[in-house]
């Protein structure tokens, strides 16, 4: 784990209050595994006080990328860095998706996103493509959801290295109408055999509850990248724990990737910014 | 002419600190957690995680929110009890090679604080033991709900409880304090009194945060203790007020993310200060302080940092 002041090399809107950043920091993209985070400090005042978690989006040699909404002060504040500008950032933080089970037991990879959970899949799907080498047979396929049509990200970059796309919204203004979960039913029953599959999934809790579900009723290997608030990000403050099968465990440390069969799923409330 | 160097080393106790810079407990894990972000070896000493006798679970959550210049928490003393802390967690801290302290605390009982003690009194590589009385995210133990009353509220039950763990340990002993009292110094006197070798001051402070637009407080378990920058000047004066009272020394903390902070509390009365939620913003802020302390001592000829204890200017 590294602690860099990275260059900020771009922080672009995508559509409404989408942005993808990106920032040279050479030491974290070495290391990262696709799932790991970064924590990053937004500024070096009080205001926000805490570091903000982002899921890494993309390695590129030096440089990595971060996808993220501008949905609170943390993020609002984050939008206005300007290109130049550095970044004090931790990381890669937390443990990845084993991407390698579904490479060695010959699994076709379903990566599953809901609204900005796509940002971590799209690291994870370079990686098994790159990985992959010439077995088209298993290359992913990457269901997005997201409420509407212009909200769904990344479609074209998934389809540029090859992975088949399919979309859901729930308004209907693009693909399957409805849920990313009701497309991923659809998907898998379509299937000969659903265990031919391995599911990545990344979203709301209350989405990944419900993969989870659909994944238990098959027996499909199944991993879930959790979102919570953080304060410390490196384990040490027990804030930002989930309940599992062998009591509360750090999304932090033994996350942000977990096992689906692992977590209690129960209703969730997220603790307040 | 060279200069020489700044004194950096202090007594807590019996016990010298090679500098007057520690973690408070709580905010750095078990140490492994910052390994990889600073030299542990530097730290002028180490205060655990509270351990308590049986392992427990913690609250539920939210456990933590942001708050202006600072944030609630409400973990509830999650850890794996004092055998698996012994086994599990002790010989990272022993191959430091920096004082550990280790705090405990208890929910139930007197009892359960002595047993403990007795069970770090044997240990060589345990160096002091602080006494969290002043935890605020427990349950109250006999009714099993709202806040518990905590010992460091009430000077005679602090005063027992210090007197009945001195008697079981040759460590050093330092209590933690609680900020949500009238009269902190009155508590401070009574652990000083029992026999403590040193007060840690101050724990965080009992707050409530609410989303107004569900209308339900954004902790689990309603109220929390509240820490970083904007209990600061609370803390340091909590820190004055106790140093006019007691002799024996005082680790100051509250809300330090940086030398200056840190600075503030040495002024007040403090002969050692601890990085707590600072520890989050910055994971090796705590190296930091202790190159900008050496540096504020030398461009301030002041050839030791006992000389800062407690030196503030009063006339204007």
């Amino acid at each position: 784990m590294h602690l860099e002041k990275a260059t900020l090399l771009y922080n672009k809107p995508l559509g409404k209050n989408y942005f993808r950043l990106a920032c040279n920091a050479a030491k974290i993209a070495n290391d990262a595994v696709p799932g790991q985070f970064v924590s990053v400090k937004i500024n070096n005042t009080h205001e926000p006080f805490l570091r903000r978690p982002f899921g890494i989006h993309k390695v590129d040699g030096c440089r990595i990328e971060i996808l993220y909404e501008a949905v609170g002060e943390g993020t609002r504040l984050l939008s206005k860095n300007k290109q130049g500008s550095f970044l004090d950032i931790l990381g890669p933080l937390g443990n990845g998706y084993d991407y390698r089970y579904a490479l060695i037991r010959h699994k076709t990879p379903v990566l599953v996103a809901g609204g900005m959970g796509v940002a971590p899949l799209f690291f994870l799907a370079e990686k098994l493509v790159r990985s992959l080498g010439r077995k088209v047979r298993h290359s992913p396929r990457v269901l997005l959801g997201a409420k509407s049509k212009n909200q769904i990200l990344c479609e074209k970059e998934f389809k540029k290295i090859g992975c088949s796309v399919t979309i859901a919204t729930d308004n209907g203004s693009a693909g399957f109408k409805g849920k990313v979960t009701d497309l991923l039913k659809q998907t898998l029953s379509t299937l000969d055999c659903p265990l031919s599959t391995a599911l990545y999934a990344c979203g709301p809790r209350p989405m990944l509850a419900e993969v989870s579900r659909i994944s238990r009723k098959h027996g499909i290997f199944t991993q879930v990248s959790l979102e919570e608030h953080m304060a410390c990000g490196i384990g040490a403050c027990l804030g930002c724990v989930v309940k599992t099968k062998d009591g509360y465990k750090r999304v932090c440390k033994e996350g942000p990737v977990f096992n689906s069969e692992e977590i209690v799923w129960e209703k969730h409330t997220k603790g307040g910014r | 002419m060279l200069k020489r160097q700044a004194q950096l080393s202090v007594y807590i106790g019996t016990l010298k600190l090679k500098n007057p810079v520690m973690v408070a407990s709580g905010t750095f894990g078990y140490a492994e957690e910052f390994k990889d972000y600073m030299d542990l070896k530097k730290l002028g000493a180490i205060v655990t995680k509270t351990v308590t006798l049986k392992p427990r679970q913690g609250n539920p959550v939210p456990r933590t929110c942001e708050t202006p210049a600072g944030m609630l928490n409400s973990i509830g003393l999650e850890n794996p009890g004092i055998d698996v802390f012994i086994d599990k967690k002790l010989p990272f801290f022993k191959k430091i090679g920096v004082p550990i302290i280790v705090s405990i605390a208890s929910e139930a009982s007197a009892e359960e604080f002595i047993a403990l003690a007795e069970r770090l009194d044997g240990i060589q590589e345990v160096s002091g033991l602080e006494l969290n009385i002043s935890c605020p995210n427990l349950k109250d133990a006999k009714s099993g709900r709202g806040s518990h009353a905590l010992i460091a509220q009430d000077a005679q039950a602090t005063q027992r409880l210090v007197k009945m763990v001195r008697k079981v340990t040759k460590k050093v002993l330092i209590t933690k304090l609680s900020p949500n009292v009238t009269s902190i110094t009155d508590i401070a006197e009574a652990a000083e009194d029992a026999g403590s070798d040193a007060l840690s001051l101050i724990n965080t402070l009992t707050a409530l945060c609410i989303d107004v637009k569900s209308r339900r407080p954004k902790i689990a378990t309603i109220t929390a203790g509240l820490s970083g920058p904007a209990i600061r000047p609370v803390a340091v004066r909590m820190v004055w007020e106790v140093y006019k009272r007691v002799k024996i020394p005082l680790i100051g903390m509250g809300g330090i993310t940086d030398t200056e902070s840190a600075l503030e509390f040495f002024i007040a009365g403090a002969s050692a200060i601890s990085v707590g939620t600072g520890n989050f913003l910055n994971p090796k802020v705590s190296t930091e302080i202790i190159g900008g302390i050496t540096q504020y001592l030398e461009k301030n000829n002041i050839r030791s940092i006992k000389k800062l204890t407690g030196s503030l200017l009063c006339q204007r």
